[in-house]
């Protein structure tokens, strides 16, 4: 079955101002329904990447088309989940809020938004928390917020900028599972950028590996587990831990960059 | 039978009220007992006791008949005429200050342009410019407004202009990333974001205004709190001028009272945060 | 890994983050081209003459003027004997504030028991006491020097007890668990961390203080100082000119007392406003 080519990146690039080069040259598709994950080693570029891929940002070289038109500033139908959950929630807006501010500028009815967020926390898991204030739910709580407030919106594509990175372990493997739920239910095509190898390999279909900055792509691996996967008899499987091993070792030989400082060479 | 084990017995509960009222209040209730027997023991008439400053001003502002809620006629020919200028001065340099705050604090070629002017502008002292105002705006009250406006503006212009500035750029990049429009952008997320400091701008605002308010009626003016001080000085009527000094603090005192309940309605969200984040 | 290495990159880093603030050159440009076009329509509002130049002259004019007014001594000893009150007051009001501001700061109890009547007396506009003050102390400079020191005192204490009180607890217990005694806690630990908010409150006291002196001045006719200049040439007519070139020079006055106060803060505290801009 012939799926649709949503996201079309081409030797994209990125330099800084600064003259750093953060992309070096990135070409890459994500098919409609995919769970694309993006992992590599840290400073490689991959928030810039995304933000590129998104419109916040104009990137020095390169296209990006989603669903064949360019993108010169944000697309339509495009949700991002940020990392930092405490900083992309509103403060001052209520849970429901929250979840509820995107729909207001589309053309839809109340009743319609009432549906699409009262579907959402269902969805992951918070109906019960729709009257709270953002800071007074827990991280994992929160980040699921933001989740919902993507999913509400019903975006064609939806970015997650290394969304579980400020959460502890155990709410990690949770939140997992959760988009892996969601991305079914919601019929979502999702691109995740994440430092997780593990993670990268557990969620997607296909894993892109990159090199440090400036980054190219090093792999593209398909993974081969089955749609169904659980936390611990698919990391368990054979077939999980020879792929993971791969992108390991794959990035265990890049070097790693901080800031805005030159690699050092190793 | 149940006991409540969180409730205090009420002996232990009292004790508590009183120390925390004698921890809030002790040093206030002592310097004023203080000054009352320094006041007394002095007996000069540049120091009036503080019984007598109570005194004086209860006649002077309290004692009006009961239909005009005891105030006496001083309070409508002073007292609130000089209220509604401050509020008046006070409003319109909020307004003015957040919009044009919004726009330079957004705008960076805008704020290049206009700082150095509004950086000129603001030093220039207030009580310098009551001459430059009355031959501009005449001495009526018009002045006055624009007066306090003018000096009342910057305060709340600059903590916009910050506020705007560190809005947290992942909460204008969510904003953005869902395509929201610049109206909601400005209203919904830049604003909300900014208010802590923008409250804070027009709070000093509101203490510079009872300064300018007072100043501007030091000069060519018929009525007002500061026109009432000015007379007492002249007069000598010492007691008089104590009691202008005593309204002023009520004023300001009250005021800023006032402000920070609005305050604390307004930020409930951020107070909620920061205790958050500090635990 | 060898500490030239870590040190040149440190330098490296640190010019990047200079060179990102971008070309100063063309704010600086656009700052001027701002003040030039200002100048620009208020001179042709002026020629208008919607109201008489005798109450609003050309800007021109009150250029020359301001041109006069710098070489004037009688003027130039106006301006030191205003600045000379000011930092005087200041320097005492400095004193006294973060000496009462450390201590009230540094203890739980105080802080509790003084806030209340610091609350209380904060807001009293300091040009209601001016005068009470003229009575008091006559109309010389130790009026004024008082009068400066009241007004300025507040900003610098109520700032120096909020930056003493509000040390981030986990800093200090950082350096509590580091075996750190009393006082290389305070000296390492509050005083650094204070700091910023005690220069900030110098800050706000010093432009407050310049206003209130300014402000007594006019009203205590006799004297010396900008504010006993500008009463007295807007009272003989006709002098507008002077007096809006004696508000002007008072004005940059202002502008330069702020402006390099504000640039001491940037340099000296940076690590504080990191987050800014």
């Amino acid at each position: 079955m012939e799926r649709k080519r949503l996201l079309d990146v081409r030797q994209l690039s990125h330099r800084y101002a600064t003259g750093h080069e953060a992309i070096g040259e990135l070409t890459f598709g994500v098919d409609d329904g995919e769970l694309v994950s993006i992992v590599g080693p840290s400073g490689c570029g991959k928030t810039t990447l995304l933000k590129s891929i998104a419109g916040l940002q104009k990137n020095t070289g390169g296209t990006v088309s989603v669903d064949g038109e360019p993108v010169n500033d944000v697309p339509k139908g495009l949700a991002m989940v940020f990392q930092d959950y405490s900083r992309s929630l509103l403060p001052w807006l209520r849970v429901y809020a929250n979840v509820e501010l995107p729909l207001r500028y589309q053309a839809l009815g109340t009743e319609e938004r009432h549906r699409r967020v009262a579907q959402s926390l269902e969805a992951v898991g918070l109906d019960a928390a729709a009257h709270a204030y953002p800071w007074q739910l827990s991280g994992g709580m929160q980040q699921r917020v933001a989740i919902a407030r993507a999913l509400a919106y019903q975006p064609r594509l939806l970015l997650m900028d290394e969304p579980f990175a400020s959460v502890d372990a155990q709410t990690r493997a949770d939140l997992e599972d959760l988009v892996r739920r969601v991305r079914y239910q919601f019929n979502a095509t999702i691109l995740l950028v994440t430092h997780d190898i593990d993670e990268a390999v557990y969620l997607a279909d296909r894993v892109l590996v990159l090199s440090g900055s400036p980054s190219r792509i090093l792999a593209e691996i398909a993974v081969d587990l089955p749609q169904t996967r659980d936390q611990i008899t698919t990391r368990a499987d054979d077939v999980f831990v020879q792929l993971r091993s791969r992108v390991a070792q794959l990035i265990r030989r890049q070097p790693h960059t901080e800031g805005n400082l030159e690699p050092t060479p190793i | 039978m149940a006991v409540d084990i969180d409730r205090p017995p009420p002996l232990a509960l009292a004790g508590r009220m009183v120390q925390s009222f004698a921890m809030r209040y002790s040093i206030g209730i002592g310097l004023i007992v203080a000054w009352q027997i320094a006041t007394a023991h002095i007996h000069s008439i540049f120091f009036p006791t503080p019984v007598e400053i109570l005194k004086h001003a209860i006649d002077l502002w309290l004692s009006g008949p009961a239909e005009h809620l005891f105030l006496s006629d001083a309070v409508f020919k002073d007292v609130l005429p000089s209220i509604g200028r401050l509020l008046t001065g006070w409003s319109l340099a909020v307004v003015f200050g957040t919009v044009l705050g919004v726009l330079m604090g957004r705008s960076r070629q805008l704020f290049d342009f206009a700082d150095p002017i509004l950086q000129f502008l603001r030093s220039l002292p207030g009580p310098a410019l009551v001459p430059i105002f009355i031959i501009l705006f005449g001495t009526e009250t018009e002045m006055r407004i624009i007066l306090i406006a003018f000096g009342t503006v910057w305060p709340v212009l600059l903590n916009t202009i910050d506020g705007v500035r560190a809005v947290d750029p992942v909460q204008i990049d969510t904003a953005r990333s869902f395509r929201l429009p610049t109206s909601a952008l400005i209203a919904r997320t830049i604003l909300p974001a900014a208010m802590p400091k923008i409250v804070a701008g027009a709070k000093i605002s509101l203490s510079l205004a009872i300064i300018l308010m007072v100043v501007s009626e030091f000069v060519a003016s018929t009525n007002g709190i500061g026109y009432e001080i000015l007379n007492a000085q002249m007069t000598l009527l010492l007691t008089d001028l104590w009691c202008g000094i005593l309204l002023l603090a009520l004023l300001g005192f009250c005021l800023n009272a006032l402000f920070g309940f609005i305050e604390e309605r307004l930020l409930y969200w951020h107070r909620g945060l920061h205790q958050r984040a500090d635990r | 890994m060898d500490r030239s290495a870590i040190r040149s990159d440190y330098r490296r880093y640190s010019s990047r983050r200079r060179f990102a603030f971008g070309p100063v050159a063309k704010r600086c440009a656009r700052g001027v081209a701002g003040v030039i076009l200002f100048l620009l329509i208020a001179e042709f509002v002026t020629r208008l003459e919607i109201v008489p130049p005798i109450y609003l002259p050309r800007v021109s004019t009150v250029i020359a003027r301001l041109d006069n007014l710098i070489f004037n001594p009688a003027f130039l000893w106006d301006i030191v004997a205003t600045l000379y009150a000011w930092a005087i007051g200041l320097i005492f009001a400095s004193v006294l504030g973060v000496a009462f501001g450390t201590l009230i700061g540094s203890s739980e109890i105080a802080y509790r028991m003084t806030s209340p009547v610091i609350e209380f007396l904060r807001p009293i506009p300091p040009v209601a006491v001016i005068p009470l003050g003229m009575i008091l102390w006559g109309q010389g400079l130790s009026m004024k020097v008082i009068l400066v020191a009241y007004a300025t005192l507040w900003p610098i204490l109520y700032n120096t007890i909020y930056g003493v009180h509000d040390v981030d607890p986990v800093a200090l217990q950082t350096g509590r668990s580091f075996n750190l005694g009393s006082f290389a806690v305070w000296r390492r630990i509050t005083l650094p961390s204070a700091a910023p908010f005690v220069f900030t409150g110098f800050r706000i006291a010093a432009s407050m203080g310049l206003i209130v002196i300014v402000g007594t001045e006019l009203l205590a006719s006799a004297g010396s100082g900008i504010g006993s200049f500008i009463l007295f040439a807007s009272s003989n007519g006709g002098q507008m000119d002077t007096v809006l070139a004696a508000a002007t020079i008072a004005g940059i006055i202002g502008v330069a007392v702020n402006g390099s106060l504000a640039a001491i803060e940037q340099r000296l505290f940076r690590w504080h406003y990191r987050h800014g801009d």
